[in-house]
């Protein structure tokens, strides 16, 4: 379980298993012919933008969307076929708050806990440390359609857990939240790892894939890339030069069209260049830039984040 | 199936029905509104009937003829008219809906030949109501020239024979004084109930999926058979309570007899709930948006059971065709085992056409209401 390697994940009982999953809206094709596996106590994350067909696939795993074609396991159990069994075991949230905003903090937990059985003693007990663990002890006789932003998700995630389910579905679920909720919200998540939960959630967030265990780079409804942040990175085609200017957008657009320049990403005050070869390339922007008169106040080669990585995924599909 | 699910849903709706204003109007309000309504609004009866009076001749004879109508209380005397062409002027002023003309010679012809001829003009544009009034004026007359003949008998010293001449001594029964209301009202709680129920629950479904609720509702292991049961159950007993309610104002406020037994109305009750509860859901789950099922509910219940209940129009007046069409209006058993039961004083087994119908029908709509939810998206 200790193991992040995918090799060792796919050796052991996946936790989830999918295996050539389709599904179409009309003449969009959703998810494209999809197979992943997570291994138990994984904390997998599907990172792409908007409209990469996460929000879908989420919820093929939860059950709730029937896939056109694949098949879906959770601990073994087919989600399709054996749907009631397979969500005993599950946990979902989905990306848009589903709680009652007319019920009162409480009330959502005790539903939610009656819903999965969870016997009277361990409702209470577990509530009150998933309270506390959240920050909402206070809040519990507040209506839900009263709290923030982030107190929702985390009373979302607090009904999801409110049963110890084996496989924890999150679709985006810190998006809109505060950095205080978020910080909350994780180390909830790693506890539950701890205690050997599988946790898949999708995210738009880079330094939250960060944190994930592995990573599927979602694309046009099919996984570009899936293993370790570390791994991903490492893999990336070619060197990363971060350039710090004052107008980033001028250098972003002279550098893109250079010779040895893969690719070029403005990030802030920041461009990240991606080249062939940083050392032989270095001192040719570095000319290029003081012939065209612009200005730069450092170039260094730097480490990849997981942006960088699936913007070099998209560049090298479509090149420019 | 599991029990605690099942309360656990019907308590998450017990609670959001009591936290919503709009709900809990519909709930209670409306049957109370309608009750009032359609208690007071719809009546049959056509009572004083605006008359007017063209009297050629003015004599006693004459003015005793009109009096005679005035004072059966069927007619109201509304105009004298002066003119012939005041007659149709009348008409299309609406001022009256029945006229009486007397001829000139009224009563030198009654003295002469025994017998004399009066017109009465109807305003027939409305049928029913011509009927009714008809009647009424033939009644009157029949009774007018029956003291005329006494009063002439009278004078003439003649034993005032009546040879060969049948009287027939209607007697009503169930509703003795021939009052509509006492058929209307037990109707109107019919309908009231049929519109009320299925409203209250077209929102069931529709408001999880418009307020984002069921995704995460669904992902759990609730089945339809519970969604479907919890979900009914807090609107069972609000539909009692309605019911309750609505059979209460019946019989306190608008003193419609009752000659029936509870159990018998409990019953049939509770059947009709099953039935218009398992509409409004099943239309809950067809349409995703609450206005769209809180209208379809409305349209679906509102204009069958006005029309093909038997609440207003007589089912067996109808063409055959509307007939058989009118079977398939859940309303119409209701209508008559209410009408039966508070009336006639009626049990079940009197009852077994209607109760039969609802059975079924209640049957028919709980196997499609289970089958309908489906825990998906799309």
């Amino acid at each position: 379980m200790s193991s992040l390697s995918t090799t060792t994940a796919a050796d052991a009982v996946p936790a989830v298993r999918v295996h050539e999953l389709s599904r179409a809206f009309g003449t969009l094709q959703a998810i494209d012919n999809v197979s992943f596996s997570v291994a138990p106590g994984e904390i997998f994350g599907l990172v792409g933008p908007d409209g990469a067909g996460k929000t879908t696939l989420m919820r093929m795993l939860a059950g709730v969307l029937a896939p056109d074609h694949g098949r879906i396991e959770l601990d073994g159990i087919d989600v399709q076929h054996q749907s009631e069994q397979a969500k005993r075991h599950l946990s979902y949230m989905p990306q848009r708050f589903g709680l009652y905003e007319d019920l009162t903090v409480a009330e959502n937990i005790f539903f939610y806990g009656e819903l999965f059985s969870v016997a009277t003693s361990d409702r209470r007990t577990r509530s009150e440390t998933l309270l506390h663990a959240a920050g909402l002890t206070d809040f519990r006789h507040r209506r839900a359609g009263q709290l923030s932003g982030g107190m929702k998700q985390k009373l979302g995630l607090i009904c999801a857990l409110i049963h110890t389910p084996r496989v924890l579905l999150l679709d985006e679920p810190t998006t809109g939240v505060d950095p205080v909720s978020r910080r909350d919200f994780w180390a909830i998540l790693y506890q539950l790892r701890e205690q050997g939960v599988t946790i898949v959630l999708s995210t738009a967030y880079m330094d939250e894939a960060e944190r994930c265990t592995r990573l599927a780079l979602v694309h046009g409804g099919r996984i570009r890339q899936c293993d370790t942040p570390a791994r991903l990175k490492a893999a990336m085609p070619g060197s990363l030069l971060e350039l710090v200017a004052a107008d980033p957008r001028a250098i972003h657009g002279a550098l893109r069209h250079q010779p040895g320049v893969l690719g070029s990403l403005l990030m802030g005050d920041r461009v990240h260049v991606r080249v062939d070869n940083a050392t032989r390339r270095m001192p040719q922007l570095n000319n290029f830039l003081g012939e065209q008169g612009l200005d730069i106040q450092g170039m260094e080669q730097v480490e990849p984040g997981i942006e960088d990585v699936f913007v070099a995924l998209l560049d090298e599909e479509a090149p420019a | 199936m599991n029990l605690r699910r099942l309360f656990a849903l019907a308590w998450k709706e017990s609670l959001q029905i009591w936290r919503d204003p709009r709900s809990l109007a519909i709930a209670l309000l409306m049957p109370l509104m309608q009750m009032g309504i359609l208690g007071y609004g719809v009546s049959l009866d056509i009572k004083r009937v605006p008359l007017c009076v063209f009297d050629q001749e003015n004599s006693q004879q004459s003015r005793a003829m009109v009096n005679s109508f005035v004072a059966s209380g069927w007619f109201r005397l509304s105009r004298r008219l002066v003119r012939d062409d005041d007659v149709r002027d009348a008409m299309d002023r609406g001022s009256c809906s029945a006229a009486l003309v007397i001829p000139v010679d009224f009563s030198r012809r009654l003295s002469q030949h025994g017998s004399a001829a009066v017109q009465a003009i109807f305003d027939a544009t409305d049928v029913n109501t011509t009927n009714i009034a008809l009647g009424y004026a033939q009644g009157a007359l029949a009774l007018a020239s029956q003291q005329m003949y006494a009063r002439w008998a009278a004078a003439h010293g003649v034993a005032a024979t009546r040879v060969g001449q049948v009287d027939l001594e209607p007697g009503t029964w169930f509703n003795e004084t021939l009052d509509s209301r006492n058929f209307i009202i037990p109707g109107v709680v019919a309908v009231i109930l049929a519109l009320v129920g299925a409203q209250l629950t077209s929102l069931t479904i529709s408001r999880e999926w418009e307020r984002g609720t069921m995704e995460q509702l669904i992902s759990t292991p609730v089945t339809a058979l519970e969604v479907m049961l919890g979900k009914l159950l807090p609107y069972f007993a609000i539909g009692m309570l309605d019911a309750g309610f609505c059979l209460a104002t019946a019989v306190f406020w608008f003193h419609v007899p009752f000659r029936g037994d509870l159990f018998t109305l409990l019953i049939t009750t509770l059947l009709f709930l099953v039935v218009v509860l398992g509409i409004g859901y099943l239309i809950s789950v067809r349409i995703r948006s609450q206005l769209g099922a809180s209208q379809v509910a409305l349209l679906l219940t509102m204009l069958p059971a006005n029309l093909l209940s038997g609440y207003t129009f007589p089912i067996d007046q109808m063409p055959g065709a509307i007939q058989t069409l009118s079977l398939v209006v859940y309303a119409r058993y209701y209508v008559s085992i209410l009408r039966g039961v508070f009336l006639k004083g009626s049990t079940i087994d009197d009852l077994w056409f209607p109760i039969a119908g609802l059975s079924l029908y209640a049957l028919l709509i709980l196997w499609l209401a289970a089958r309908a939810f489906r825990k998906r998206l799309d």
